[in-house]
C-alpha cells in the first residue's frame, strides 16, 4: 500500500536537504558532521527546522514530580509541558554521505571527474543470468523444475487435479547459471601526506582533519573504489594509520623531500600508474628546512609525483611560526600547471572555498 | 456499521475474535453508564498507524512536509524504542479508532476499553459540543481543495502560506462558538454617536442649574463620550484573540490564500477542545480501561501483561508530568470523596483531622459526579476545582524552573498552592501566552498591533522574531507586539524584513481579558 505520507516525508527530505546546502559552509568549518558518520550516512541535527509561534521562552517552568528538596536541581532535565505545545525536539535528520557529495559538488560547482581514459582496469564479475540443464543441485531453479515436471505430467496424463501430486525426474531439473561480466571500473588512491613537524598545531591539525574528510566524501563520490593510505613527515616521513595521522603530536624540523619520497615509493609498489587514479594532497605549514630541500622536492614533483598522479593537491594552513615560503616556491615552479592545485586555508572558514581550489579542476 | 471503511483503499474487518471482543466490551461499557458513538475499530500495520498518528487520526491531510517530520520522528522513536502508540482514536460520528495488528489480545481489549472511554468524552463534554463530527468528510475535501490551489499556485508558494498560517494557528479563541464576543456597530451608528455631544442635563432652572448640572459634572460626562467615540472609531473596537478569523476578514488576500487560511482555522479548532481537556480525557478513559479490565474483562493468564503495560502508561518518569496519571488519580479522587461524602460545607469547615481521616457519610455519590464532572469541566477548572492538598504531597509534585546561575533546571517548590498555579498556567489557553490583536490600524498607517498579556512569563524572542515576521507578511504591513521583557516593558517590531526590539516604550500587559 502506498501511504500518502511518503510524499510529505520526500517533501520534508527536500526541504532538510535545502537546509544543509544553506548552511554548508558552516557544517564544512565544524566537526558536527564529522563526529555523526555513520557508515553510509551522516547524521545532521537540525533545531532550526520548525513553524515559529509565540511561545512561552525558558522562564516558563514547569510541573514534574518526585525526590528532592527545593532548590536541587529537576532531575530529567526538563518535565513535560501539559499543553499542547511539543517541546523543542532538535531533529535528527539523516542524510546519505552520496546526497551529501552530490550537495557539495553542486554548491561547490565542482566537476565531475574525469578519469584518466587509460586507466581502466576491469572487475570480472559473475551475473546469474541464465538456465542450464545441468548443475550442481544448490542452484537448482525450484519454479523452473516444477514447471518443467508439471508440463511432462500433463502431456503425458499423469497429472491428476484431484491429486496434485508432482515429482520432477532428472530430465525435468533446471539449474540456474550465470555469465561472466568484465566491467571497466575506476579505482582511486588518496595520499594525504602531513606535516607534524612541532609548528604545526592542534588547530592546524583539526583543519586538515577536516579538509580531508571533505576531500574523502568527494572522491568517494566519484570513484567505485577509494584507498586512502597516510603520511606523516617531520625530518624523516613514515607511513600510518588514519588515526596515528590525526592524532600524533610530533616536533622536530622539517624536510618535506622526506615524505615526497615515500609518497612516490609508495606508488611505485602498489599503485601502477596506468591502472590508478593517484591523487596525493599533501598540507603543511610551509616552512621547510632548507632551499636545497626544496629544491629536491621540485624535482622529485616535476620527475615522478606530478606526471604519475592526476592531481597533485598542496594545502597550505598558516601557523604562528611557518613563513610559508614552501607555497610561494610551489606557485613559482608550478603556478601555471594544471596537474597541481595549491591552496592556502588560514582558518576554519576558508575549508569551503580550499576544497573548491583543491577539487575544481576535476581532474 | 460494518461497511463504513470506505476511505481506505484496502479495507480489513476485524478479526473474528476481535469482534466478539468488541461487541462484548462495547456491553460491559454500556452497562456502566458510558454513552458513545458507535465507533469503528480499523487494523493497521506500525507504518500505517505512525502515518494516521502524523497526521493527527485521519487517514488523509493536505500536502504538508511537517507531517513528514512527525512520521520520521514517529519511526525513529519506534527503532530506537522510544514510545509506541498503544492506541488511537479520533473525535467523529461514528468514530473510528486504530488496533495496532500485532499487539497481544489483552492489549487489544485494554485499547478498546481505552478507547469508549474517550469516545464517551468526545460525545459528552461541553467543549467538544461545536466539534464537526464529519471530520473525516471535511479534512478530505480540506485536502483536496489545498491540492487544487498547489496545481494552479505552485507547491513552494502554497507551501510558503501554509507555514506562515500555521505560526499564528495557537492564536485562536479558545471559546469561539460557545460565546458571541460582540456584536459589529455599524457605520451610521458610530457617526450617530459622533454627532451628539454626549452631555444630559437634568432640566433645571437658571439659579440652580450649577447644583443640578455641575460643570466638573459635564465636563467629565464629555470626556467620558469623546474616548468612547475614539474607541469606538479604533479598529478593532475590542481587542480580537482570534488572528487568522481576522486576517480572513480584513487581510489583503488573494481568495484562495483565504480558503487557506479558513481551512487551517478550521482545523485548528477542531483539535481545540481536545488540548483543552487533555489531563480530564486521558485520565477519564484510564480510569474506565481500568475498571473494566479487572472488574470484567480480564483472564487470570492477561494479569501480568496488563499490570506490565498499564503501569508503564501511568508511570510518572522522574522530574516529568504525565497526563495518564495525573487526570487518573484526579478522577479516583473524586469518586472516593463523593462516595464518602468528603464535600460540602460540613466538610470544609471541620479541622479534625482524624475526623477528617475516617470520614464517610455513605453518601454513595462517586459515580454520579464524575459523570456530571465530565459534561461540563475543561482542564483548567478541572485542575482549579479538584487538585488537593494531599494529592500534590503524595504525588510528589513540584515546580521547576530554569536557573539563571546555574544553568539548570532547578526545583523550585513543593507548595500545594505554587504547584496548582503553575499546573493552572500551564494549561490556560493551551500553555499559549495570549496575544490578542489590540489596534489594526496603528498610528493611522494600517499598521497591527498585538499585544501580550504578560502573566509573569516572557515569550521567546528568537521564535517571536520569526512570527512576526510572518505576520507582517500576511498583513502586508508593519507588525508591532507589546510586551515585557525581563520586567521591563518592550515593544517589538517587524516590517518584514527588518526585526526591531524597542525598550520602555509602551505598558504592556495588565488586563484580564
Amino acid at each position: 500500500m502506498i501511504l500518502n505520507i511518503d510524499n510529505d516525508l520526500n517533501r520534508f527530505k527536500k526541504i532538510v536537504k535545502g537546509r544543509v546546502r544553506k548552511d554548508l559552509r558552516r557544517y564544512m568549518g565544524s566537526d558536527e558532521l564529522i563526529g555523526r558518520q555513520g557508515d553510509k550516512v551522516v547524521s545532521i541535527p537540525l533545531p532550526e527546522i520548525h513553524i515559529p509561534r509565540f511561545r512561552y521562552g525558558k522562564n516558563q517552568g514547569g510541573v514534574g514530580q518526585g525526590e528532592g528538596e527545593e532548590g536541587d536541581p529537576a532531575q530529567g532535565g526538563q518535565g513535560q509541558q501539559a499543553g499542547d505545545q511539543p517541546g523543542e525536539h532538535v531533529l535528527e535528520a539523516e542524510i546519505s554521505l552520496e546526497e551529501l557529495a552530490e550537495i557539495i559538488g553542486e554548491e561547490l560547482e565542482l566537476p565531475r571527474i574525469e578519469p584518466r581514459g587509460n586507466k581502466r582496469i576491469s572487475s570480472r564479475k559473475d551475473r546469474y543470468t541464465g538456465i542450464a540443464l545441468h548443475g550442481p543441485e544448490s542452484l537448482r531453479h525450484t519454479r523452473r523444475t516444477f514447471r518443467q515436471a508439471l508440463r511432462r505430467q500433463i502431456a503425458s496424463g499423469t497429472y491428476d487435479p484431484k491429486r496434485p501430486v508432482i515429482i520432477p525426474i532428472k530430465e525435468d531439473k533446471r539449474y540456474r547459471t550465470w555469465k561472466t561480466h568484465t566491467e571497466p571500473v575506476s579505482a582511486a588512491v588518496i595520499i594525504y601526506m602531513m606535516d607534524v613537524s612541532g609548528s604545526m598545531g592542534q588547530k592546524q591539525k583539526d583543519i586538515v582533519r577536516l579538509e580531508a574528510f571533505w576531500i574523502d566524501t568527494w572522491l568517494r563520490h566519484n570513484y567505485k573504489n577509494v584507498e586512502t593510505r597516510f603520511i606523516i613527515h617531520d625530518a624523516a616521513a613514515r607511513e600510518v594509520s588514519r588515526d596515528v595521522f590525526f592524532r600524533t603530536r610530533e616536533s622536530g624540523g622539517t624536510l618535506i623531500s622526506s615524505a615526497y619520497k615515500l609518497c612516490m615509493q609508495i606508488i611505485e609498489d602498489d599503485y601502477p600508474v596506468d591502472e590508478w587514479n593517484i591523487y596525493p594532497f599533501h598540507f603543511s605549514d610551509g616552512d621547510n628546512w632548507s632551499a636545497s630541500d626544496t629544491r629536491t622536492c621540485m624535482e622529485i614533483l616535476r620527475e615522478h609525483l606530478v606526471p604519475a598522479s592526476n592531481q597533485f593537491s598542496y594545502g597550505q594552513v598558516d601557523s604562528e611560526y611557518g613563513s610559508g615560503q614552501f607555497y610561494k616556491d610551489l606557485k613559482q615552479h608550478f603556478g601555471d600547471d594544471e596537474r597541481v592545485a595549491i591552496s592556502r586555508i588560514p582558518n576554519r572558514d576558508a575549508i569551503m572555498d580550499s576544497i573548491k581550489e583543491l577539487l575544481g579542476k576535476g581532474r | 456499521m460494518a461497511e463504513q471503511g470506505w476511505f481506505f483503499r484496502v479495507r480489513r474487518g476485524l478479526p473474528p475474535e476481535l469482534r466478539e471482543a468488541q461487541a462484548w466490551i462495547e456491553g460491559i461499557a454500556r452497562g456502566y453508564g458510558l454513552d458513545f458513538f458507535d465507533t469503528i475499530f480499523e487494523m493497521c500495520t506500525y507504518d500505517e498507524i505512525n502515518m494516521i498518528a502524523s497526521y493527527g487520526g485521519f487517514p488523509t491531510r493536505y500536502p504538508h512536509w511537517r507531517f513528514g517530520m512527525e512520521y520520521l520522528r514517529m519511526q525513529k522513536g519506534y527503532e530506537y524504542g522510544l514510545h509506541k502508540i498503544y492506541e488511537m482514536v479520533i473525535n467523529t460520528d461514528p468514530a473510528y479508532a486504530y488496533l495496532l495488528d500485532n499487539n497481544t489480545f489483552m492489549d487489544q481489549k485494554l485499547v478498546m476499553a481505552h478507547v469508549f472511554g474517550h469516545v464517551d468524552f468526545f460525545k459528552n463534554n461541553l467543549w467538544f459540543a461545536n466539534t464537526n463530527r464529519k471530520m473525516l468528510d471535511q479534512m478530505a475535501n480540506h485536502a483536496a481543495r489545498v491540492r487544487r490551489y498547489i496545481d494552479r499556485h505552485g507547491e513552494d508558494e502554497v507551501e510558503r502560506f501554509i507555514d506562515m498560517c500555521l505560526s499564528l494557528e495557537n492564536l485562536a479563541d479558545p471559546y469561539e462558538g460557545h460565546i458571541r464576543r460582540h456584536r459589529a456597530r455599524s457605520e451610521e451608528e458610530v457617526e450617530r454617536h459622533a454627532r451628539s455631544d454626549g452631555v444630559h442635563k437634568l432640566p433645571a432652572r437658571n439659579y440652580m442649574d450649577r447644583y443640578i448640572n455641575p460643570p466638573e459634572y459635564l465636563e467629565e460626562q464629555r470626556r467620558r463620550h469623546l474616548e468612547n467615540l475614539e474607541k469606538m472609531r479604533r479598529f478593532p473596537e475590542e481587542p480580537v484573540r482570534d488572528v487568522l478569523g481576522f486576517l480572513i476578514r480584513h487581510g489583503r488576500l488573494a481568495r484562495w490564500q483565504q480558503d487557506v487560511m479558513g481551512i487551517i482555522r478550521a482545523e485548528a479548532a477542531y483539535f481545540a477542545p481536545q488540548g483543552m481537556t487533555k489531563v480530564m480525557n486521558e485520565g477519564w478513559a484510564s480510569y474506565w480501561h481500568t475498571t473494566m479490565m479487572t472488574r470484567d474483562i480480564l483472564t487470570d493468564a492477561e494479569v501480568i501483561d496488563y499490570a506490565d503495560h498499564h503501569s508503564g502508561t501511568v508511570a510518572m518518569r522522574p522530574g516529568s508530568f504525565n497526563p495518564y496519571k495525573v487526570g487518573l488519580e484526579l478522577w479516583r479522587d473524586i469518586e472516593r470523596r463523593w462516595d464518602r461524602g468528603q464535600f460540602g460545607k460540613e466538610w470544609l469547615e471541620c479541622e479534625d483531622v482524624a475526623r477528617k481521616r475516617d470520614w464517610d457519610t455513605g453518601a454513595g455519590l462517586g459515580r454520579q459526579k464524575m459523570f456530571e464532572v465530565r459534561r461540563t469541566h475543561n482542564d483548567v477548572t478541572f485542575i482549579d476545582t479538584f487538585l488537593t492538598e494531599d494529592f500534590v504531597r503524595e504525588n510528589g509534585l513540584f515546580t521547576w524552573e530554569y536557573d539563571k546561575r546555574s544553568g539548570q533546571y532547578i526545583i523550585a517548590s513543593r507548595d500545594f498552592k505554587a504547584v496548582k498555579e503553575k499546573l493552572l498556567f500551564m494549561l490556560s489557553n493551551r500553555g499559549n501566552p495570549r496575544i490578542l490583536i489590540t489596534d489594526a490600524n496603528h498610528a493611522n498607517r494600517g499598521e497591527l498591533e498585538l499585544t501580550h498579556v504578560h502573566e509573569g512569563v516572557d515569550i521567546q524572542l528568537e521564535w517571536a522574531r520569526e512570527t512576526m515576521r510572518n505576520l507582517a507578511t500576511l498583513w502586508g504591513r508593519p507588525v508591532h507586539l507589546v510586551t515585557r521583557v525581563d520586567d521591563e516593558p518592550v515593544v517589538l517590531h517587524h516590517d518584514g524584513s527588518e526585526f526591531k526590539v524597542e525598550k520602555g516604550a509602551g505598558g504592556g500587559g495588565e488586563g484580564d481579558r
